[in-house]
């Protein structure tokens, strides 16, 4: 019996070494060499493309990339939350309705959705046009970091939203009673039960939205216009465009290493908000 | 113990969901030092008007006064009132001595003040050396004696407990109840218990409230509910009962299945219906059957530990349930009788 289900795993395990394992492994040696990377015997070991990295220029871009990130994650945070609440909240009868308004999004292709946002920000889009309807001054917000912040939030909310719902939506409402029962109105009920109760799901709320967030490349070079490039933009231009295999790769393996930082560093505080949750509640 | 002043009264309490009402109309007093017990199946009504009380319930009709102060627009929080709820409801996320002291954070208690009211409360439900320990740890029964610490620690006038030890198995929740009566007598508060345990509440109360499709169907001690039934739910709801359709051609007489038996009930019309209760250990057998008021025949006898459960058919085809120490064979002809105080007249009601 146990035999079997192992073999089940194994076209997975297959899957996993040529399509993950094999090319991580490759981008490891690309960034790691010099040469042409067509022949392999001209290829070198060589750090220059880390040293490259290193350069202000790109240190700005890897910089401006995990600041942008970081704030798109903490406006998810603060609207994703109260969203995910009132969802769980809601009647049984319209919590799945509403998940499902909320979630549609999602549904629609990712370019699309930045597309969209792009005709209605842009200089002659739907807002401007809306405002010199109205005789008003011009929103100048798109090429830029605002554009590229409300894509980013745009997108990425469903995923802040659905792991703080899922945590939400399993606390028993006769904990909240206890809590009540015990003297705490509304503000203690939520800072010293609920908050600390749904800590797990803000953690993977915040993974699911920083990850993609520190990598996008379309969402900044759209609605960014390319003024502030991101490190996923920077690795995708050495891909396509520059055809620095090396470089593309050295920056791929840094952005690897600083997202590994970041998830060690949120499953840290998940557990010491469940412990402080503990002493502190 | 002494029962002083009501501290509860509830005045024509109505709650509806959509179109059920699930608590009709019911008028009850609670008295300081009380152990009241809210018994009946499930569905009464029982564990609303509890809530009610409580504050996570708002009734659609009626009152309920605290101290004599109308409690409806009081919220939860500001009750003094504490709940033991049916899944005890603890905060995982906090260790045992937390959850106690829980209230006592919310009311700003000077900490090391704190720290003996939770110790001594540790000490009452006897869970010294527990405080580190986190409460998913624990089993159900020290689950359930944290959820009451952390209740009782708040020092409320009266304590909810709300089936309080329906997951615990049968020879825990036997030693848990008499341990909660002890708390309540060491305590000295009011407990105001839901169940739908008969014995629990036989064993427990000093007041126990019958419920049904929620209306109040009977108030008394559990002597007078066991032996005195004033209906057919009640009867049949409290421990075995042979129920058997009657008249009373007379004061302190009944008649069916032409036998005429002495009772001690009066005052009924002449000849008017009635339901009557005889408790199967209140049926005596005679092995002479002309010796007995009832006659009949031995179908069946089941051995219970205690006692041996027979079921005997009389001539009328009548089957009795018998409790007694001493089993008669299957098919033996045996007389049955019953003193008169033995049988319970009750008016007429629906039948079940």
């Amino acid at each position: 019996m146990k035999k079997r289900v192992r073999i089940l795993a194994y076209p997975y395990v297959v899957w996993m070494a040529i399509f993950i394992v094999v090319p991580l492994f490759l981008v490891l040696i690309y960034s790691l060499t010099s040469g042409d990377i067509h022949d392999i015997n001209s290829l070198q070991f060589s750090f220059e493309s880390y040293q490259k990295v290193a350069e202000p220029l790109y240190l700005k871009v890897i910089g401006d990339s995990f600041l942008l990130a970081f704030i798109s994650t903490v406006i998810c945070l603060i609207l994703g939350y109260p969203v995910a609440m009132i969802i769980a909240n809601a009647n049984p009868k319209y919590r799945s309705l509403l998940l499902m308004l909320f979630l549609v999004p999602i549904w629609m292709n990712f370019l699309l959705r930045t597309y969209a946002w792009m005709s209605i920000l842009s200089p002659n889009g739907i807002i401007n046009r809306f405002l010199a309807f109205l005789g008003l001054p011009r929103l100048e917000i798109m090429p830029g970091n605002v554009a590229v912040l409300l894509g980013m939030v745009y997108n990425f909310l469903p995923f802040m939203v659905l792991p703080i719902y899922t945590v939400l939506s399993k606390i028993d409402k006769q904990v909240l009673e206890a809590s009540s029962d015990l003297g705490g109105n509304r503000v203690v009920t939520f800072t010293r039960i609920i908050l600390p109760l749904s800590i797990p799901g803000v953690v993977s709320g915040i993974t699911m939205v920083f990850l993609p967030a520190v990598s996008t490349f379309v969402i900044s070079g759209l609605l960014g216009g390319g003024k502030t490039p991101l490190i996923g933009d920077l690795i995708e231009q050495q891909f396509l465009f520059s055809r620095n295999w090396h470089f593309g790769s050295a920056l791929s393996i840094i952005l690897m290493i600083m997202i590994l930082i970041s998830m060690a560093i949120m499953s840290r505080i998940d557990k010491n908000g469940q412990e402080e949750g503990g002493k502190a509640g | 113990m002494e029962m002083g002043r009501n501290l509860i009264e509830i005045k024509n309490l109505t709650k509806r969901f959509g179109d059920v009402t699930v608590v009709n109309n019911i008028s009850l007093d609670i008295k300081e030092n009380e152990f009241v017990t809210l018994l009946g199946p499930s569905g009464c009504g029982k564990t609303t008007t509890l809530r009610m009380i409580g504050g996570f319930e708002e009734p659609d009709e009626g009152q309920i006064f605290f101290e004599g102060k109308l409690l409806n627009p009081i919220p939860a929080y500001k009750r003094n009132i504490n709940t033991v709820f049916q899944r005890y409801a603890l905060f995982t996320h906090m260790n045992v001595f937390e959850n106690i002291a829980f209230g006592l954070r919310i009311k700003k208690i000077p900490k090391n003040e704190i720290e003996k009211r939770v110790k001594r409360m540790l000490k009452l439900v006897d869970l010294e050396g527990f405080e580190e320990r986190y409460v998913d740890s624990l089993s159900g029964g020290q689950q359930q004696r944290v959820a009451i610490a952390r209740a009782l620690v708040n020092e409320p006038k009266v304590l909810l407990l709300d089936e309080p030890l329906g997951a615990l198995d049968l020879k825990l929740r036997k030693e848990m109840q008499i341990e909660l009566l002890d708390m309540q007598r060491s305590v000295g508060i009011t407990f105001i218990y839901v169940t739908h345990d008969q014995e629990e509440a036989l064993t427990m109360s000093d007041t126990i409230v019958v419920m049904n499709n929620g209306v109040i169907q009977q108030v008394g001690t559990p002597e007078d509910i066991y032996n005195e039934p004033i209906n057919r739910f009640v009867a049949d709801f409290i421990g075995e009962s042979n129920i058997i359709e009657a008249i009373m051609p007379e004061d302190c007489k009944v008649a069916f299945d032409n036998v005429v038996l002495d009772c001690v009930d009066k005052g009924f019309a002449p000849n008017e219906p009635v339901d009557i209760v005889i408790r199967p250990e209140d049926i005596r057998i005679v092995t002479n059957p002309d010796e007995g008021m009832i006659k009949g025949t031995v179908r069946s006898v089941v051995f219970k530990g205690v006692h041996y459960e027979m079921i005997i058919e009389s001539d009328a085809g009548r089957e009795y349930m018998v409790h007694r120490t001493i089993a008669f064979p299957v098919g033996s002809y045996v007389g049955m009788n019953v003193q008169p105080f033995d049988i319970q007249v009750m008016k007429r009601g629906d039948p079940l």
